[in-house]
């Protein structure tokens, strides 16, 4: 084994394309459940993200387009999940669980005419000056608009929670819906549009694995990063720069365990596969012990406006 | 003062307000009118539409028929908002306040245009000590008292600035002495002109704090008149339309120790939940023990430990002298000892299962409705239907869901599926939590008859009319310790209001 062959800096930097994907659907998904819904639908999303991105990105040549439309299907289809849930009442883990599979198989029927094909590149930012500051340079400054768009958008997700009154609004609805509903505020178009919100998310991380990071179409390529995403919301006790450390963590031990199998580390590999999920489960249970975890009162529970 | 005048000098006036559900008229043509600065209750029975009543005048609900004016103006608010904007707030009967958020928060959510964060503390600390209503910003609501939470939703009206405000149960979780801070702030608001429409049950209260009383029964209004010079009797006659049968059983020397608890301490299996603390009591047969306190200071746990739902240690609870301290519920229910948690809807009855597969449920042990394993549905059903006319439970039979029985009707069904099997002792908790007068007065009765025929009965109440009326020693959670309990006759409300708030050790010490 020669641990001298990763490189520190790469495996930061690399780092952080690794996550984004599960960042920008876990970020989404905080948004949601904030709202009291639990969308367990995050996979079907990301998946139906990846493949409209994908065929729009080929067809129009620009990534950027494609992730306009990723995030358009994403939103799309978390509205199916909308409509069933809040204007349904139809159970919020069984319309999600439907919704996963239900982009799955969407994504591979649309997708079949693009296997085999390859991305048009995104150009990655060189960020003068920053980029060329050493060590920090390459790790931080020299990526895709993506990454810096998945990073502004925790920003401002933080922002909107806990320093806006749409975010206390918000927050309010997913702690007590009963009590928001008796106020006056309106809990159905509240919870729709932060669906909406978390399917968007979601069909931007999926787009980002088949543009940026694969690149290309595979059926079935998110394979469970929204499970992991739905995971590290959690973990992150629905706090915006929590999911950022989680995503992170996640995307960086999942990077490490790679650049060990390229080492030939003697460790088995099933052991370095499995790391990323073992520690993030770790973490999820020590965190659970630690009692209060702050889930919105509401959450997964169905709202019938009573007069 | 005559009803035209009322009417010319209204704040609010409502002429024909209207509002039907599918198979029932909430409200009738009701009209009536609100004077500034005035205490006006509006009494009625479950059912008879005091809450479909104030949604409408708070913008919840929209009426069929009928129309209202504020000051003059044609009033017809399209959302709370807009009521709110009119002057017009209201304090919900079940606090609809936000656990995870702060103080501040609440407050803010509660109004149109709050002022920005630090303005808005600052208002709040002003407002709350203007009114003898000390409130911390930036406390979690979550952590607070039930006392400290109505404070904050009154305050977040006040902030407003209203003309009327509308209270719903305001009093029901409150200790005696939080009630009397609360009706000096009620006074100090309607000496500034500040109307107020108070719905209560404790008809005492409402002699002493309202002025005028509207009476709806059915959807109609029936009735109008001063409550000061009524009798709670007399109102609650108003209300029910019929004589009332007020509880009664005749004097009785206790018999022996039928339960006994010592030393019992107990971790609370929630987390929000409070603790036991070195509870001992005594309960014989006979007897009905009442026990007060404000909810939140260990009587769901106290009636776990009694029915087995949580375990205490070997020899800490004995019934009739045979230790059940480690036994599990369907053992105690065997030896006689029958409970009625306070959760009508889950803990209680299950709200999705009949009527029968209900009764079967707590029943099967006593009433023999298991065989070798197999239900007999028949002597179940039989079971059931006897619980629905004994207790006069309005159902169409014994196949209807639980949870399609109205509060009141099902809580007949669940003190009366214990009642009927003859237990040794009863242990209830809140027996008449949001029943109304004539319901409450015939479970109160079942209770009472109980007592009378040998049974011990451990009545958990935060009602202390109800306490009052019905037991014979009166003890008082506070913070998971049991008081040492005192005969109930002749008991006055300032003991009372020790025993609650944990002062009676101390002095009896």
């Amino acid at each position: 084994m020669d641990l001298g062959q990763i490189n520190p800096l790469l495996l930061l930097a690399s780092l952080m394309v690794a996550a984004t994907p599960i960042l920008l659907a876990a970020i989404g998904e905080a948004v949601v459940e904030k709202s009291g819904v639990l969308n367990l639908g995050v996979e079907g999303m990301m998946i139906t993200g990846a493949v409209v991105g994908f065929a729009i990105g080929v067809n129009t040549g620009s990534p950027a387009v494609g992730f306009v439309a990723a995030a358009a299907a994403g939103a799309a289809l978390s509205m199916l999940f909308g409509v069933l849930v809040l204007y349904l009442m139809s159970n919020q883990v069984a319309t999600g669980l439907g919704l996963t599979l239900f982009g799955l198989g969407l994504s591979s029927l649309i997708g079949k005419p693009y296997e085999g094909m390859k991305a048009p590149s995104m150009a990655k930012w060189d960020i003068p000056v920053l980029g060329d500051i050493p060590v920090l340079g390459p790790i931080l400054f020299r990526h895709d608009p993506m990454v810096y768009v998945s990073l502004i958008i925790v920003a401002v997700t933080w922002y909107v929670l806990t320093r806006t009154r749409a975010g206390l609004i918000l927050r309010g609805v997913g702690e007590n819906h009963d009590a928001a509903h008796a106020l006056g505020y309106k809990v159905v178009r509240v919870r729709l549009l932060a669906i909406a919100f978390g399917g968007a998310c979601a069909g931007l991380g999926g787009a980002y694995v088949s543009l940026v990071r694969v690149p290309q179409w595979v059926e079935g390529m998110t394979a469970g990063a929204g499970w992991i995403a739905l995971a590290i919301v959690v973990f992150a006790s629905w706090r915006p720069w929590r999911v950022l450390l989680g995503a992170y963590l996640f995307g960086g031990i999942t990077v490490l365990q790679l650049n060990l199998q390229a080492a030939g580390a003697a460790i088995p590999v099933e052991i370095l596969a499995m790391s990323p999920y073992v520690v993030t489960i770790l973490v999820l249970v020590v965190i659970s012990l630690r009692g209060n975890h702050g889930a919105p009162g509401s959450l997964g529970r169905i709202f019938h406006a009573t007069h | 003062m005559t009803g035209d005048t009322r009417h010319q000098n209204a704040l609010l006036t409502l002429e024909g307000m209207t509002k039907a559900y599918p198979g029932v008229v909430a409200n009738d043509q009701v009209s009536f009118s609100i004077l500034p600065g005035e205490v006006h209750a509006l009494l009625g029975e479950n059912g008879a539409g005091k809450s479909t009543l104030v949604k409408m005048i708070y913008g919840l609900v929209k009426p069929d028929a009928g129309h209202m004016t504020l000051r003059g103006e044609n009033f017809a608010p399209v959302n709370p908002a807009a009521a709110r904007a009119s002057g017009v707030t209201m304090v919900f009967q079940h606090f609809s306040l936000f656990d995870a958020l702060s103080v501040a928060e609440n407050i803010s959510l509660g109004m149109d245009n709050p002022p920005e964060r630090r303005a808005l503390s600052a208002r709040i600390r002003e407002v709350s000590q203007a009114y003898g209503l000390p409130l911390d910003p930036g406390r979690t609501v979550g952590d607070l008292s039930a006392g400290e939470r109505q404070r904050v939703e009154i305050i977040r009206c006040l902030l407003q600035d209203p003309k009327l405000l509308i209270m719903d149960e305001p009093t029901s979780v409150l200790t005696p002495q939080e009630v009397d801070i609360l009706f000096e702030t009620l006074r100090k608001l309607t000496a500034e002109g500040t109307a107020i429409l108070y719905i209560s049950h404790k008809l005492e209260e409402i002699r002493s704090l309202c002025e005028h009383a509207t009476v709806l029964r059915l959807g109609k209004v029936v009735d109008t008149c001063d409550p000061r010079e009524k009798s709670a009797r007399q109102l609650a006659e108003m209300m029910v339309g019929d004589t009332l049968h007020v509880p009664f059983r005749e004097a009785a020397e206790p018999g022996p120790v039928a339960l006994s608890m010592s030393g019992v301490s107990m971790k609370s299996p929630t987390e929000f939940g409070t603790d036991l603390r070195n509870i001992s009591l005594e309960v014989r047969k006979g007897e009905v023990l009442g026990v007060g306190g404000v909810a939140g200071n260990g009587q769901d746990e106290l009636l776990a430990v009694l029915s087995g739902e949580s375990r205490a240690q070997n020899g800490t609870i004995t019934l009739a002298g045979t230790d059940i301290g480690a036994m599990p519920p369907n053992a105690r229910r065997a030896r006689g000892l029958l409970t009625a948690p306070e959760e009508r809807l889950g803990h209680s009855a299950a709200p999705d299962m009949s009527l029968t597969e209900n009764a079967l449920l707590t029943g099967a042990v006593r009433e023999k409705l298991v065989n070798r394993g197999f239900l007999r549905w028949h002597r179940t059903k039989d079971f059931a239907r006897k619980i629905i006319t004994e207790f006069d439970v309005r159902t169409p039979g014994p196949d209807n869901a639980a949870g399609s029985l109205s509060g009141g009707n099902l809580q007949k069904f669940v003190i009366g599926r214990e009642v009927l099997q003859r237990p040794d002792v009863l242990v209830v908790n809140q027996p008449t939590w949001g029943v109304d007068a004539s319901a409450a007065a015939a479970i109160r009765q079942s209770l009472l008859d109980l007592a009378q025929n040998g049974a011990a009965v451990v009545v958990i109440s935060q009602d202390l009319d109800e306490l009052m009326e019905i037991s014979d020693r009166f003890t008082a959670l506070n913070e998971g310790r049991l008081a040492d309990p005192v005969p109930t006759q002749g008991l006055d409300v300032e003991t009372i209001g020790l025993m609650m708030g944990g002062g009676e050790t101390e002095s009896a010490a």
